[in-house]
């Protein structure tokens, strides 16, 4: 069992291309650092002084990680990882 | 009820109760009607705050030209407004949005400036901030970043909630300029801080997030994420599984946005049912269906249908 990440296209030269990748950790911290094991530079493109950089957004079971804990938010297996970049609505 | 005018009779939409959709006896659902407003969208609200708030800083007179970037209602709304008090309106919209919108632009005598599908709204801002600095003399309202949208939903919407349903324990908006949701938000904040604040997010499709690099991102200056709660981000297939639902249960005829707004109030329901909490939530229906007819969303199976939304901006 993993825990599945969808990557957005600005981020697939990370992951040779990849989409979705298989990540895990206990919580969104340690995912990401997995992450960067496997595909060296993405931490830094997705962290910035150890906090979510302002125009990414991470969502795990579509419920976005600002609210539920930050980067301390529990994952386990099974569970789906969403990163996109801000975008406007209205 | 009786209106001097149709800017008049802005606002006061009805609350209704989803007697089928609602889980249990203890946590209940409420639809809040904003497409009884007079051009079927909840930017009526936005667009004739914004409109009233220029006039009184003097920034419009008859004559005066507006711009506006937006992905539709907003555009729409502000067409009507714009033609009744006698100003010019031009649109910055993505070329990714629905025929109708157009259609409803061009009826309405506004002037329409396309922007690139790739990178959605995002583009649409950047678009219509370079004209806005060529044309000095055009008023931008901005609804990105326009305190009289949110201002909107504090005097207006908030209070109309609270005074319907003095039980409220949750309000769910959708999440785009974040008007609706800051001014809600705050509106709660101050007269009953134990409503709970939801926002739900479209996810779009790929397209739309085809951002040059993460610095090209764009988060609306009106944005205090203090002022919510919970954020879910819902994607096609859910809000249109959604919308259905709620004309099969409910018989509302909703948008799509609606949908994905529905989506989130019913995970806010699932967990207050869970919890053994009881509740009552209310949420927003933004627009009705009739926008969308043509992007097929309402026939054909799920799939079908959420792949024809793809690269779209449905909300």
């Amino acid at each position: 069992m993993a825990i599945e990440v969808r990557i957005p296209t600005i981020l697939r030269t990370y992951t040779d291309g990849e989409r979705v990748v298989e990540s895990g950790g206990a919580t969104v911290a340690e995912l990401i650092d997995q992450l960067e094991t496997d595909h060296v530079g993405i931490k830094e493109r997705l962290i910035e002084n150890a906090e979510v950089r302002r125009f990414v957004n991470i969502y795990v079971n579509d419920e976005d990680i600002r609210f539920t804990g930050g980067l301390a938010t529990p994952v386990a297996d099974g569970d789906t990882v969403v990163i996109l970049p801000a975008v406007a609505g209205g | 009820m009786r209106f001097d005018s149709l800017i008049d009779s802005v606002g006061g939409t009805p609350l209704v109760g989803l007697p089928t959709l609602s889980p249990s006896a203890d946590v209940r659902l409420w639809a809040k009607l904003e497409d009884h407003n007079p051009t079927g969208s909840i930017k009526d609200r936005a667009a004739l705050s914004m409109v009233l708030k220029a006039e009184a800083e003097g920034l419009l007179e008859p004559g005066s030209t507006i711009l506006e970037p937006t992905s539709g209602n907003t555009g729409i709304s502000l067409a009507m407004v714009a033609s009744l008090r006698g100003y010019k309106l031009i649109c910055v919209m993505p070329e990714n949005t629905s025929i109708e919108r157009t259609q409803l632009l061009t009826m309405w005598g506004a002037e329409i400036i396309p922007s690139p599908a790739a990178g959605g709204s995002n583009e649409a801002v950047r678009v219509a901030k370079r004209l806005a600095a060529e044309h000095p003399d055009w008023v931008m309202l901005y609804q990105y970043g326009n305190p009289a949208n949110a201002d909107a939903h504090y005097v207006g919407t908030g209070p109309e909630i609270l005074a319907d349903l003095p039980e409220v324990t949750h309000f769910v908006g959708g999440l785009g300029t974040t008007g609706t949701l800051m001014g809600v938000g705050r509106f709660f904040r101050e007269h009953k801080p134990e409503v709970r604040i939801v926002a739900a997010e479209p996810r779009y499709g790929e397209l739309v997030y085809g951002l040059r690099n993460l610095d090209e991102g764009f988060v609306p200056e009106l944005y205090d994420e203090s002022l919510i709660d919970s954020r879910f981000s819902v994607g096609p297939h859910d809000a249109v599984r959604r919308v259905r639902e709620l004309i099969a249960a409910e018989g509302i005829f909703a948008g799509i946005s609606t949908g994905a707004i529905l989506h989130a109030a019913l995970a806010q329901a699932s967990k207050c049912v869970k919890a053994g909490e009881s509740a009552d939530i209310v949420f927003v229906v933004a627009d009705g269906g009739w926008k969308y007819l043509s992007t097929g969303a309402y026939e054909g199976t799920l799939d079908e249908a959420s792949d024809r939304l793809d690269g779209q901006l449905w909300a």
